[in-house]
């Protein structure tokens, strides 16, 4: 054998080397994830029924019932965290594109949210648990609400300012040479430009955290009971499900299964509609 | 020819460096004045002195003066918005709104103070015609300004300008992104303009500087060479740096 | 972006407007030697070499359209080509009025001529020494040569009018002559033609240097 073909050799094995391990890696990602979507499918699927989104949830031990209030208490909550979390996000995400820009300030409240992606949400829920469950004496789905907007004020802080700065200084620029004051170029012009990038941006913030279960067991808590005041106590999917998965009741397993599939169709629907909307600013 | 424009010993800065030197030339009024020189002479600097772009970035620092009919636009507390709704600018890429192309040019009207729905529709169509895109668009103008080509948004964008009713037009390398085509539309579009508007444009296609232009300056670092009637500038520069540079000698 | 190829292109035009003045600087010297040895096969190859001139003279004028059309050139490049264009139409006229001397060398034939050349080969002298020295103000593009050369055109003139009157009176005396005596005319004002040439090319010269154009000394004829 030639010294060339020799080469020739190796280069298709390291080629075949390198493209088997990183198969396996993807591999191995995918068939946990589908394990655990076929878990969630196959134990989760039947405890869905009419009952499960209707009713209230039977007593302990009792067969029936369902989760409807933890159901409502899920939407209440992330809708509340919406309202809180994303206008703010979006206007300190704002400022950091098209006012603080490398101002010092800027660069303070860049690196601070970046820390604050990275929190552990259950320090959040600690957090808000000292700041508005302990001052006024007991859990609330405001303070479950407050908690979850912390969690996704970073993430809207990041991605409305990564998309704002993804139109360009021209755009910009000749909008100013218009003659048009700052707030409107930002308003009519920038936004225009960026808004399907910050809608998909809030879209995955809403998702990810209405997944959250730490800092809901700080601030929300549970309820057993239909609850519409937001001083009260809440029930919620995730909390619900952490409860009922360590209960001792069959019954509780099977609604916790529930559950899960619940909020992962949920998940999974929000994070679709975001790619939609992604797929129409492409085209 | 009275002189819309005159900069007299116009310095400029960009942070701790010197950009512009001891700048002195006179634009005269609805006539178009070419700018060339190599690449980083100072010629966009220059041309984005007029309407104070360089406010928008920190560090910026003009000395001298520049005076449009009559008034220093470097004195303080200056209106900027006015003088910028005064002096419009074009700028190298086509910078479209994401918005419709009626929208884009309303975007101006608007500005203007103007509300009722049947005016701003006029005044965008006037500004269209003049921009010679009417025909070409008059039956979409409700898709995306991002739809045209490169020579459209071009023109889009000088209709923009023109929409403001400015009294100048800046343009900066107008023509750079586009074909020959499209840039000889351009060009027609400019001579049109130059019955209404004084023009100033800077470009490194001195054949375009030649063939649409009045009055041409040529820049070099940072200062001007040699000011002059296009027609001699391109057939007998008085300059020596001039000459070498529109015949290839060097740059 | 310094432009060598178009540059080098620019010179090698010159360097051929150079060659044909050369030709045509020969064709003068030469057409007037045939005229005072009564060399007509001399005359008739002068006659035959114009072609060549005249060829030249296509071959520099589309070189500079072609330069024109591909490189578009300005300032110094263009008044160069410019004046290239007029310099071979002039050279060119030049050649053909050597030519037309030759012509009447050959008409001549063997008959004696009717007086002793003397004036005339001063005057082709001149006119080939005007010619030569406006090509090097050419190449220098050095307008106060050229403007110099132009002034020396009303001596080649002098000596045209004393030619004229000295074989109209030659006519006059013996009327056998006439015909012999107006082709002379007719070879003098050929050189006086060649030297108004040169200054039209001197005017160019002038313009190539100083971008102005200016008309530079007016002939009487």
């Amino acid at each position: 054998m030639d010294a060339q073909s020799f080469h020739y050799m190796r280069r298709k094995f390291y080629n075949l080397l390198a493209l088997s391990v990183s198969v396996l890696s993807a591999g191995f990602g995918i068939f946990f994830l589908f394990w655990i979507l076929k878990d969630v499918i196959s134990f989760g699927l039947p405890a869905l029924n009419g009952s499960f989104f209707t009713e209230l949830p039977a007593p302990p031990g009792a067969e029936g019932g369902g989760l409807a209030n933890a159901i409502f208490g899920t939407i209440l909550i992330t809708v509340v965290a919406t309202v809180i979390g994303v206008p703010s996000g979006i206007l300190a995400g704002t400022y950091l594109s098209e006012y603080g820009r490398k101002s010092r300030v800027a660069s303070v409240v860049r690196f601070v949210s970046d820390i604050l992606v990275s929190a552990p949400s259950i320090v959040v829920g600690v957090f808000v648990y000292a700041l508005l469950v302990k001052p006024f004496g007991g859990f609330s789905a405001i303070a479950g609400a407050v908690a979850l907007s912390i969690i996704m004020l970073p993430v809207v802080i990041r991605t409305s300012e990564e998309m704002l700065k993804l139109v360009p200084d021209a755009t910009r620029e000749a909008a100013l040479a218009l003659g048009a004051p700052h707030w409107k170029v930002t308003v009519h012009v920038v936004y225009r430009g960026a808004l399907r990038g910050i809608t998909t941006g809030v879209m995955l913030a809403v998702a990810r955290v209405s997944g959250e279960t730490a800092p809901l067991l700080f601030t929300s808590f549970n309820n057993s009971f239909w609850n519409f005041d937001m001083s009260e106590p809440t029930a919620t999917l995730t909390v619900t499900i952490f409860n009922y998965a360590m209960g001792p009741y069959e019954d509780w397993h099977q609604k916790a299964w529930g559950g899960a599939f619940l909020i992962t169709a949920i998940v999974l629907c929000v994070t679709l509609l975001s790619r939609l909307i992604v797929r129409r600013k492409a085209a | 020819m009275t002189d819309k424009i005159k900069i007299k010993d116009l310095n400029f800065h960009y942070g701790a460096k010197q950009a512009l030197k001891n700048i002195n030339l006179s634009v005269k009024e609805k006539e178009i004045t070419a700018l060339i020189g190599p690449s980083g002479c100072g010629k966009t600097t220059f041309l984005r002195c007029l309407n104070r772009m360089h406010d928008l970035y920190p560090g910026n620092r003009y000395e001298g003066e520049i005076i449009i009919d009559g008034k220093n636009i470097l004195e303080k507390g200056l209106d900027l918005i006015k003088l910028r709704s005064r002096v419009g600018m074009v700028f190298q890429k086509p910078t479209p709104f994401p918005m419709s192309m009626f929208e884009n040019v309303a975007f101006g009207v608007k500005l203007m103070g103007i509300r009722k729905k049947k005016e701003i529709s006029e005044r965008v169509e006037k500004a269209l015609r003049d921009s010679a895109l009417w025909d070409e668009i008059k039956d979409r103008l409700n898709e995306p300004a991002l739809s045209l080509s490169g020579g459209q948004q071009q023109r889009l964008c000088i209709a923009r300008a023109v929409a403001v009713e400015p009294e100048v037009i800046l343009m900066d390398e107008p023509c750079s992104a586009l074909d020959p085509v499209a840039t000889a539309k351009i060009e027609d579009l400019m001579t049109d303009l130059k019955k209404y508007y004084t023009v100033v444009i800077v470009t490194h296609n001195m054949q375009q500087a030649a063939r649409v232009s009045e009055y041409t300056g040529f820049f070099m670092l940072g200062e001007v060479v040699e000011f002059d009637f296009t027609q001699k500038i391109f057939t007998a520069p008085a300059n020596k740096l001039t000459e070498d540079y529109i015949t290839g000698r060097f740059g | 972006m310094t432009r060598e190829a178009y540059h080098k292109a620019l010179k090698e035009l010159q360097d051929e407007v150079l060659k044909m003045s050369a030709l045509v600087g020969t064709a003068i010297k030469e057409s007037m030697e045939a005229l005072k040895a009564r060399d007509v096969e001399k005359s008739r190859r002068i006659v035959k070499n114009d072609m060549q001139i005249n060829r030249m003279r296509f071959d520099i004028e589309e070189k500079c359209i072609r330069l024109i059309a591909t490189q578009q050139p300005m300032a110094v490049d263009l008044r160069v080509l410019a004046s290239i264009i007029n310099v071979i139409t002039d050279l060119e006229r030049i050649g053909d009025h050597a030519e037309g001397i030759a012509k009447i060398s050959v008409s001549i034939g063997d008959e004696p001529l009717v007086k002793p050349l003397i004036d005339m080969p001063v005057m082709a002298g001149k006119a080939l020494s005007m010619l030569q020295r406006c090509m090097a103000a050419f190449v220098a593009r050095d307008a106060e040569a050229a403007k110099k050369i132009c002034n020396e055109d009303d001596e080649v003139d002098l000596l045209y009018d004393t030619i004229y009157n000295e074989l109209v009176l030659l006519m006059v005396q013996d009327p056998k002559i006439i015909k012999d005596a107006t082709y002379l005319i007719w070879a003098a004002h050929n050189i006086e033609r060649m030297a108004d040439r040169v200054t039209n090319i001197a005017e160019r010269v002038v313009y190539m240097a100083t971008g102005k154009m200016e008309e530079m000394n007016v002939s009487k004829y």
